[in-house]
């Protein structure tokens, strides 16, 4: 005899969709949470893209717990002194299905777990799952958590326990976790009234905007962005875990010297500090992937590390959300059909590998050791502003050089040879095409 | 533009909050048992040191005697010191008790 037909250890974006899946499915579900509220251990940048809950949740956009829809999407590239900006505005993206959107994590976690209770998943707060129960095969039979009589039993568990997984650790799945394939993400929510964030910005209502930065990181292999709430400004970065490790930089170091580039710190002037935060983020992708499924387990989101690190494309929640639901259909599936074992339960892989989940993984492979190399985070950003600098400055007397000469020119003193680019150029083709 | 304006211009040093005004933004609730547990006598023998400088929360600090000190009261439960950490068995790492540890905020 089990405790329930399932347990979903987590209930952020994945554990939430999987529970919403297999409640609805008429299934006993138990969703566990370690802290106080779904979402209170969680934190990213800031952008959601909830499209994959149409099926879930019909209309999502008119309850969700949504900040500002992303209307304005711009791309930074930094040096110390300069900055180029690409920006893209759209009204389609203010309106209905719209696109992506700035929300609070616990805000957007806390409700869409709501939507798990609703569907008729016991969700239990302040539980933190210690360990895997597994039978004398290995098979994975339930969990130990730190409540008084804290064993629960169950026909299949779905590890949505986040970046570090110790349950996906615990039953053998990991095969590559390295330092390597990991970025610390750290924030600062900045608040500010409404009216000056909207003026700032270039934006009004629940129009919002999201910049994207390279070049912002102080040396370190990383990133930076800056989203809008309605009445605070996320500013933040994302740093290579070894590269991090081996500055004399600390990462609030590295945020204040992006609050203080001239292209930033009249965005932020005067706001005050709301709230300081850290997570990883398992930028690796599909290389550092573990093994999705085992007797009695699934693994997905960032547990599985799912998140989409492509340097065009930043996304995490919504392939936690689809991994999940996907994880809780292919569970409803192996119970109706009696069977959890690793066949039984083969179906989650294929749903993945069917859909933009695993396509998108395997289409971008290589994007993330692409962005976060060498060339492409010091030393173009450096060659990029540089020609911008050179093109648009009026040097009187002197004639103008040409465009040609420009590049070849700053091309030589950024230290980028014509292979170089040729090689880069190619490779940028392969993994973005 | 006002002087003030004026006055920011070229000026490296921003008006910064302290590290612990910092680290007071972030609610905790913390638990009397210390989920992570650092073994200075292994750290003794390091040094890149390497949590010193990722940990995002600033906990682990240099002792005079070469050692380590890690205080877990203010913990983001994040793992990256555990990740870059090179000395096996220096750090025991676990999540707080239920409902203990980091509390984000909503809006």
């Amino acid at each position: 005899m089990v405790d329930v037909d399932a347990i979903v250890v987590g209930a952020g974006p994945a554990g939430a969709c999987a529970a919403i899946a297999l409640a609805r499915a008429g299934h006993s579900v138990v969703l566990i949470e370690r802290g106080p509220f779904a979402g209170s251990k969680n934190m990213y940048g800031g952008v959601v893209y909830p499209r994959i809950l149409d099926r879930l949740i019909p209309n999502w956009w008119e309850e969700a717990p949504i900040q500002r829809w992303v209307t304005r999407r711009s791309t930074m590239v930094m040096t110390g002194t300069q900055a180029l900006t690409v920006d893209f505005r759209s009204d389609a993206w203010g309106q209905p299905p719209y696109n992506g959107a700035t929300a609070y994590r616990p805000d957007f976690d806390h409700w869409l777990a709501g939507h798990a209770e609703t569907a008729g998943a016991q969700l239990l707060t302040s539980t933190t799952v210690t360990g895997l129960l597994r039978d004398a095969d290995g098979r994975v039979v339930g969990v130990r958590t730190d409540r008084p009589d804290g064993d629960l039993t169950a026909r299949v568990v779905i590890a949505c326990d986040g970046v570090n997984s110790f349950l996906a650790k615990e039953a053998g799945l990991y095969h590559h976790a390295d330092a390597k394939h990991f970025t610390l993400g750290v924030k600062e929510t900045l608040a500010l009234p409404k009216h000056v964030i909207d003026e700032r910005f270039g934006v009004r209502g629940r129009e919002g905007v999201d910049i994207e930065i390279i070049g912002c990181t102080s040396g370190v292999n990383g990133g930076g962005f800056i989203y809008t709430n309605l009445d605070t400004v996320a500013v933040g970065v994302v740093l290579k875990l070894p590269a991090l490790a081996a500055q004399a930089l600390r990462p609030e170091e590295i945020i204040a010297g992006m609050k203080a580039h001239s292209a930033v710190a009249p965005l932020i002037e005067g706001a005050e500090l709301k709230e300081y935060s850290a997570h990883l983020i398992p930028e690796g992708g599909l290389t550092m992937m573990p093994e999705l499924v085992t007797d009695g387990m699934l693994v997905a989101g960032d547990a599985a590390a799912m998140c989409l690190a492509a340097g065009i494309w930043l996304e995490g929640v919504n392939f936690a959300m689809a991994s999940g639901m996907y994880a809780g259909e292919a569970a409803t599936g192996a119970l109706r059909g009696g069977d959890t074992s690793r066949a039984g339960l083969a179906g989650y892989t294929r749903r993945l590998a069917d859909t933009f989940v695993l396509r998108d993984h395997r289409k971008f492979r290589r994007a993330p050791e692409l962005v976060l190399s060498d060339r492409v985070q010091h030393r173009y950003p450096q060659l990029v502003a540089a020609v911008a600098e050179r093109m648009f400055r009026v040097d009187n007397p002197n004639p103008k050089p040409g465009l040609r000469r420009i590049l070849a020119q700053e091309r030589r003193r950024a230290g980028v040879s014509r292979r170089d680019l040729a090689r880069d150029g190619w490779a940028g083709l392969r993994t973005f095409g | 533009m006002s002087d003030d304006t004026d006055d920011r211009v070229g000026d490296e040093t921003w008006p910064e909050v302290s590290f612990q005004d910092r680290m007071d933004t972030v609610r905790f609730d913390v638990h009397e048992r210390a989920h992570i547990v650092v073994d200075g006598t292994v750290c003794a023998d390091c040094s890149s040191r390497d949590c010193v400088v990722a940990c995002p929360a600033n906990l682990f600090v240099p002792t005079s005697d070469g050692g380590i000190v890690f205080n877990y009261e203010q913990c983001f439960e994040c793992g990256t010191c555990y990740l870059v950490c090179n000395r096996e068995g220096a750090i025991s790492w676990s999540y707080p008790e239920g409902g203990h540890g980091v509390i984000f905020r909503k809006a």
